[in-house]
């Protein structure tokens, strides 16, 4: 008998329906490959920013400049970079600059997006002016507002989080209003409307929880797109100031010295790939997990 | 289908409003002022006073939004000063290189995507499924620039088969163009590819599932006929949904592309223009992009119309 069957029956002798479903659900979780691959990849790659500034060898702007462009040696695993600061430091702090953006970029626009797509679908008004903003910057391509708005705040750290975070809201807005609207239209919400709940309760009690499983999948993906724009930004010059180290910072740098020093789009890049590769897998899994029924629209770019 | 037609036109003013409001307000909020940069470090308090009076930088904000949109519905965006001409002809000399990439990438992604889609719909499960599955999800994890600087890295440095920097215009003869073209657009392309490959097998998985298409095989239609004649034209709206979808980012994608392939297009336009804060570029090409994009999502909603009768009918 397989080892969910074991257990299951273990538990019922103890009689919990509780315990029954979470053992249920943990064995789904480990059993889809999609999300056991992307959660690995990303825990990986989360302990290496997480223990970078333990672990490596060198600092991060610690220049050497007799080392320049170096290819990769026993010395300088990755390599040097222009400025002869070792590759293999700077982009283990880069993932810590990369994965930290996205991952404050995809809490803060689920955050807000939430919020404002609850509110458009409860108030008729409200919404008409909401999704008429929402349906403007979407319009814009993502890359070239972001661009705009970091050059109109400034190159700074934060201001590339608010510029992405601001890229990605109408986007999570859409998707919570959709969810909500047709949960606004079920039979429980009526009933307990009768029985006199007030406004802000439904929304908040009754109709936010079930909005939540589009949402964390969305998020899955927006963390994967932001790595993407904030590379893309970094990479044009716009995004994350030198010498912070980001990966795409790493890629500028490495751009102007490409047919010299292959390890410094090399290896940035692959560490982009597997970032969103493993993100990808996650909400895809995740997608399946919570609900097969949700219709597949992801944005290209 | 007329008033289909008019209702949707009358639906993009809203929002080319809004957009043209945001992007006014983004440029505005922008600290350093153009007058200055232009005149150089030499200038007095004097001469930038009277640029920034030339420029009409002085007038309320709400003024000048409102010059600069009266302007924009003649189609007159203003002049760039540091390029000393009007942003419009600024933007028109542009934009030949950008489309040029962007339509050889659409066309190099549909002939590669929906052949793969197919296939892999058609032998599903198999391992030219899993293939071809894998190797589009690698593709939908990889960006357009990335891929550009693994392309200049392969193509350029080691195997020196194709330019991997500058443009030729078609002028310079058909293939000469091309071939500074077709690094860039693989680039720009292979993102597109990999999404429309994977909607194009499962719209394709779907449609085969339904109970026409087994009423079909049940009257011993060959399998070939069924995907060709019945399925594919079933199969086909939500793939067109993706490549419009996608389409228009092609152009905004363009973009970095161009950066790294040093072609003088839109996207080296934008990232100049922010470097100097040529204000009348920026607003003017982000609203000129903007207002692509939605001509193009336009043109593929108009064109569910045409591919799906059911659609037509609805309409009217």
């Amino acid at each position: 008998m397989s080892v969910l069957e074991r257990d299951l029956k273990f538990i019922e002798s103890k009689n919990d329906l509780k315990k029954q479903q979470r053992l249920l659900l943990f064995h789904r979780i480990i059993g889809n490959k999609l999300i056991v691959t992307g959660g690995v990849i990303l825990t990986l790659l989360t302990l290496i920013a997480l223990i970078a500034p333990i672990v490596v060898p060198y600092g991060p702007y610690e220049m050497q400049v007799e080392n320049r462009l170096k290819a990769p040696s026993v010395d300088h695993l990755l390599g040097t970079d222009n400025f002869g600061r070792d590759l293999l430091s700077r982009i283990a702090y880069g993932a810590r600059v990369s994965l930290g953006i996205g991952a404050m970029v995809a809490f803060f626009a689920c955050l807000i997006g939430l919020i404002i797509g609850l509110l458009a679908s409860y108030f008729k008004t409200l919404d008409n002016i909401l999704m008429r903003i929402c349906d403007g910057l979407m319009a814009i391509p993502g890359v070239l507002l972001a661009i705009a708005l970091v050059a109109a705040l400034g190159p700074l750290k934060q201001n590339v989080v608010i510029a992405l975070v601001i890229v990605f809201i109408p986007n999570v807005a859409r998707i919570v209003r959709s969810t909500a609207l047709v949960i606004r239209e079920e039979t429980y919400i009526e009933a307990i409307r009768a029985q006199g709940a007030s406004t802000w309760r439904i929304i908040a009690l009754h109709i936010a929880p079930n909005t939540i499983s589009p949402l964390v999948v969305q998020a899955s993906f927006i963390f994967a797109d932001a790595i993407i724009t904030e590379a893309a930004l970094s990479f044009l010059g716009a995004g994350i100031p030198a010498p912070n180290p980001s990966w795409g910072n790493i890629l500028y740098d490495g751009k102007i010295v490409i047919f010299n020093a292959w390890w410094m789009t090399v290896f940035p890049g692959i560490l982009i790939i597997l970032s969103v590769l493993g993100l990808n897998l996650l909400g895809d899994g995740l997608r399946d997990l919570l609900d097969p029924n949700i219709s597949k629209g992801k944005k290209g770019r | 289908m007329k008033m289909y037609l008019v209702n949707r036109l009358f639906s993009l003013l809203p929002v080319l409003f809004v957009v043209s409001v945001v992007i006014f307000s983004i440029i505005h909020l922008t600290p350093g002022d153009p007058a200055a940069v232009l005149l150089g470090e030499e200038a007095t308090e004097q001469q930038i006073k009277e640029l920034r009076m030339k420029m009409g930088l002085d007038l309320p904000i709400i003024e000048q939004y409102f010059n600069w949109i009266k302007g924009a519905v003649q189609g007159d965006f203003g002049v760039s000063y540091f390029m000393k001409m009007p942003v419009l002809e600024a933007i028109t000399s542009h934009l030949g290189p950008t489309i040029s990439v962007a339509i050889l990438a659409g066309i190099i992604s549909l002939v590669f995507s929906l052949p793969l889609g197919i296939l892999a719909a058609m032998h599903r499960g198999t391992g030219t499924d899993q293939t071809i599955m894998g190797i589009s999800l690698l593709g939908m994890c990889v960006p357009s620039f990335l891929l550009g600087l693994f392309l200049v890295l392969l193509v350029g440095v080691q195997l020196q088969w194709l330019p991997v920097a500058g443009y030729r215009p078609l002028s310079e003869g058909i293939w000469e163009h091309l071939k500074y073209l077709i690094l860039p657009s693989i680039s720009l392309g292979a993102m597109h590819t990999a999404l429309i490959s994977r909607m194009s097998r499962s719209s394709l998985l779907e449609t085969l599932n339904t109970n026409y298409i087994k009423t079909a095989r049940a009257k011993g239609v060959t399998e070939k006929l069924i995907i060709y004649r019945h399925a594919l034209r079933n199969a086909f709206l939500p793939i067109l949904t993706v490549i419009g979808q996608t389409f228009g980012s092609l152009v905004a994608g363009a973009v970095v592309t161009e950066t790294i392939f040093n072609i003088p297009g839109i996207g080296q336009l934008i990232i100049n223009s922010v470097e100097r804060r040529d204000y009348a570029v920026i607003q003017g090409v982000v609203l000129f992009v903007t207002f692509i994009y939605v001509i193009i999502n336009l043109i593929v909603d108009l064109l569910y119309g045409v591919v799906d009768p059911r659609v037509r009918l609805e309409r009217q």
